[in-house]
């Protein structure tokens, strides 16, 4: 994965600075690399405001016990896509409170939770030296999470002087419920495949 | 359907932020400390994604004002069209599974060239916010328990990938018209 950043990277900058010389734009291309150097630091202070903003919001949402709150709803849910894992045991609260995490975008809050969520899932795993369906099923919903409200994508449209930054809220949930929905699909057809 | 999709995004934060603060209230948090010690974090997060801005937006750059952003724009064009993808924001979708900062570069740069209130700009915003970065969630994941067989998670990731891809496109025609 990271080798494939570098490659696309590289062919941009290189591929670019390549075309440049056939289309005669040398001159402006190195400009234009100037200046987009500049407008990501202006950028980056556009986005420290509201950045702020979300996360204050977001930290209240944590201390509060919301997130602890809101997972304890989820077990139901859970129990459908995880059959395997006991609805009291550590494993299924660690995963319900990651899900919770990553739909208010507490991506910092996420992470860990999801990491011992994995852990307690690999002690019931009954083959250790590969991840069980329900560790693969948790790691796809990672991979597709649904967000209820898109911050960084907000403050970036703020931030490019749009007139309705938020109007994406809707679009996007509707994006990626679809997504998650065909993610989840796809692993619990694709585990037939991978017994 | 679009009225509630429209209604529901403007109605959607100012909601969530009094029924945040409102529940901290009630649970006796003192909001005002616990926002400002959050909101310390946002100077250090932009600090943190600052280079891999620099990085993509001059990358992007250098690409778009040469030329060649054009050229593949216009190779990609018939095939996105069939699609019905606007083939400006192909390159998102290229890098959104590989990198969250570079996407945002990404995103940030289609959002200034094009604006945020357009076809390309709401699309690329859309599929920016519907999916998540599938390698990178996925390495750390597996990674956490030491294992390197990933069996079917790539494909079951980057199948919901391209479906939230689809639907943006989709739901932004629909709601926003082209």
């Amino acid at each position: 994965m990271r080798y494939l950043v570098n490659i696309i990277w590289l062919i941009l900058i290189a591929g670019g600075f390549l075309a440049a010389v056939f289309t005669g734009r040398l001159e402006q291309t190195v400009q234009a690399a100037f200046d987009s150097a500049k407008y990501a630091v202006e950028l980056g202070f556009a986005l420290i405001g509201i950045y702020s903003l979300w996360l204050g919001i977001m930290r209240v949402a944590e201390k509060s016990g919301l997130v602890k709150a809101v997972s304890g709803r989820m077990a139901p849910l859970l129990k459908i896509l995880f059959p395997d894992v006991p609805v009291r045991s550590p494993a299924m609260g660690a995963m319900s409170m990651n899900i919770i995490a990553n739909m208010l975008g507490l991506g910092n809050a996420a992470t860990p939770l999801g990491i011992s969520a994995m852990k307690e899932l690999q002690k019931v795993n009954r083959n250790k030296g590969a991840p069980s369906d329900a560790m693969c099923l948790f790691t796809v919903l990672n991979t597709a999470s649904v967000q209820i409200i898109p911050t960084t994508v907000i403050a970036l449209r703020s931030a490019a002087g749009s007139t309705g930054p938020a109007e994406i809220i809707g679009t996007t949930l509707a994006a990626t419920i679809c997504s998650a929905a065909a993610g989840i699909t796809a692993a619990l057809i694709l585990k037939r495949f991978y017994q | 359907m679009t009225v509630v999709l429209k209604s529901l995004s403007q109605l959607a934060i100012p909601l969530f932020i009094v029924f945040v603060l409102g529940y901290g209230f009630l649970k006796g948090i003192p909001v005002y400390e616990v926002f400002v010690e959050g909101a310390k974090e946002g100077f250090t997060t932009v600090i943190r994604i600052l280079p891999y801005l620099v990085a993509m937006l001059v990358a992007i750059g250098v690409f778009r004002s040469s030329g060649a952003m054009e050229l593949m724009i216009r190779i990609l064009a018939p095939a996105a069209g069939r699609l019905g993808i606007p083939p400006e924001v192909l390159p998102l979708a290229l890098m959104r599974p590989l990198s969250g900062s570079a996407s945002i570069g990404i995103l940030a740069e289609l959002l200034k060239i094009y604006g945020p209130d357009t076809f390309i700009g709401r699309t690329a915003s859309t599929m920016m916010g519907s999916t998540e970065t599938t390698f990178y969630a996925a390495s750390i994941y597996l990674g956490s328990v030491g294992h390197r067989d990933s069996r079917y998670i790539l494909a079951a990731g980057l199948i919901a990938d391209i479906t939230g891809f689809a639907v943006s496109v989709a739901v932004c025609a629909l709601i926003f018209g082209r």
